[in-house]
């Protein structure tokens, strides 16, 4: 879908890479040159016309993610450098302040790294307890397992959406649910599921939702963290400086702006973000909902195809999200992907910064396959072509 | 080299790789090679005698490069002096990063003689190197 959009898809190259990150149409690379060319000044201060331009620009990208993911107000979306920045910001501005020792949190051993180390810190330095929910045998969470773990003293519950090398979809809704009876936080790795599918958070009811631009056709260096106002407003900055005071005269009376300025000190990334705001219009006029079915049919196709070839071991077989994670028998992962590379084929080798996984699956290092909707069922076809010659393999992996 | 014969040999030492074990001994110096770039992530233990290497031994996870790269250094460091091995460290380093080297002194570490064409490959050939290189200095400052 939609290939001709971008610049990157003129070379002879096939991207299957996206959960890494996405390739940028011209819509969103123009918007971002247009903020350099026509109206670069500061923003938060409209003395100026193009100043001015710019905190409407700036603004209205707020008001685009609001609506993107449903929040409630636009004070509810906080920019950031990227998801990683997100989870940290709330990790250490706001669980710092809300957990206590023996308090347990919950996560998985299928988390990206950046939703499993500051949790690490976090609970060395306030003695609490990680848990892990058990995967069922496709690595997936079960309501049954994640009521099982839950104990009085479980405080949070941090989850990918979408997990990044066994590509499932988390039962947000639900959890969040059982969560909240219980009392318990829920935080929300959107990284994998918001580039990729309608996500509503007010529907999903989850207290926080971290993402990142660039994988979903925006720039790097952008990210949102969103969060419930009323837990917002408990969140401690952790950037103090220009932009988000309000007043200060001495040096124990800093009086702070509102939301969600308060959480973004100094000058922003307004390139970035406009840029993101450029890529929510492109990909609401293709829609979420045909992208994510689109994906699910490249899915299918693809496994389909993969399942056929006997030394392949697919990883992730029953997952439904464009990630594939898989193995050629006796072959390192880094030599199918090196061996791919000759022919322009991009897919990624190793263990995909989740480390702890490997005691789920038993696998250490995979292939990983990650589709977007600009990839095609011919690029797919290519792609078996090359793995389906085992001889081929080995003789051309270096 | 003919590419014929490089191939084979890289294939042999991969396949079959020298000395790719653990042993649980004091008297090994240990010492860890990773890339950061990649994936590959090789410990070496390197036992010295009297400022000669008698036995280097490898284990972890690698692709076809460096596994095959790390066999081929143990057997032609096995028996050199610290110093004799570092020279042909030395030798090595420069072979892969286009410099000048003598390739007498190289014996089958030649077959990646060319390496340097994949700017992408250059690493995985010269992990075990990178670790070892490091034990050695490390054993020369103290003796």
């Amino acid at each position: 879908m939609n290939r001709e959009d971008f610049p990157m898809l003129k070379q002879d190259i096939i991207y299957f890479d996206n959960g890494a990150t996405s390739f940028k149409p011209q819509v969103v690379i123009d918007k971002m040159n247009e903020y350099y060319t026509n109206y670069s000044a500061n923003a938060h201060r409209g003395d100026y016309d193009i100043s001015y331009r710019v905190d409407m620009e700036y603004e209205n990208v707020r008001d685009l993610v609001k609506d993107f993911i449903n929040a409630n107000s636009k004070e509810e979306i906080v920019f950031t450098s990227g998801a990683t920045e997100s989870l940290n910001l709330i990790v250490n501005g706001f669980f710092e302040k809300n957990i206590e020792q023996g308090d347990e949190i919950v996560i998985t051993k299928s988390e990206h790294a950046s939703n499993v180390i500051p949790w690490f810190r976090l609970a060395k330095n306030k003695n609490a307890t990680i848990k892990y929910i058990e995967l069922n045998e496709n690595h997936e969470v079960t309501m049954e397992a994640l009521q099982k773990i839950i104990t009085p003293k479980t405080k949070i519950i941090a989850l990918a959406q979408v997990t990044n090398v066994i590509g499932d979809e988390r039962p947000i809704k639900k959890i969040c649910a059982l969560a909240h009876e219980h009392n318990i936080f829920v935080v929300v790795d959107g990284s994998q599921s918001v580039p990729h599918m309608k996500v509503d958070v007010q529907d999903l009811d989850c207290d926080f939702l971290c993402f990142s631009a660039h994988k979903m056709c925006g720039p790097t260096g952008v990210g949102v963290l969103y969060g419930k106002k009323e837990l917002l407003e408990a969140v401690e900055p952790s950037n103090l400086g220009g932009g988000m005071n309000e007043s200060f005269d001495n040096e124990y009376e800093v009086l702070l702006k509102p939301l969600p300025t308060r959480l973004e000190a100094g000058t922003p990334n307004i390139a970035g973000v406009i840029g993101l705001g450029a890529a929510i219009n492109y990909l609401n006029k293709i829609g979420m909902d045909n992208i994510n079915k689109y994906e699910k049919e490249l899915r299918e196709y693809l496994i389909s195809k993969l399942e056929k070839i006997s030394y392949i071991d697919i990883i992730n077989l029953h997952s439904s999200s464009g990630i594939v994670a898989f193995n050629v028998d006796n072959i390192f992962s880094q030599d199918v992907a090196y061996y791919l590379n000759r022919y322009n084929i991009c897919v990624r080798a190793g263990n995909h910064c989740a480390k702890i996984l490997k005691s789920e699956t038993g696998v250490k290092n995979t292939c990983r396959i990650s589709l977007y909707f600009y990839n095609t069922k011919q690029e797919i076809d290519k792609l078996i072509e090359l793995l389906a010659d085992k001889e081929k393999i080995i003789a051309e992996m270096f | 080299m003919d590419n014929e014969i490089k191939r084979e040999i890289i294939m042999e030492n991969y396949l079959h790789p020298y000395n790719k074990q653990t042993i649980e001994d004091d008297k090994y110096i240990k010492v860890n090679s990773n890339n950061e770039s990649c994936i590959d992530n090789i410990d070496l233990q390197i036992l010295i005698k009297s400022g000669r290497i008698s036995d280097i031994k490898f284990n972890g996870e690698a692709c076809a490069i460096s596994t095959a790269s790390t066999s081929i250094m143990i057997k032609e460091l096995l028996n050199k002096t610290v110093s004799e091995a570092l020279n042909f460290i030395h030798e090595f380093e420069a072979m892969v990063n286009e410099e000048k080297y003598d390739e007498n002194n190289l014996g089958e570490a030649l077959v990646f003689d060319d390496i340097f064409k994949q700017k992408n490959r250059k690493t995985c050939a010269t992990l075990p190197y990178k670790g070892i290189k490091k034990a050695l200095m490390e054993y020369e400052k103290e003796h």
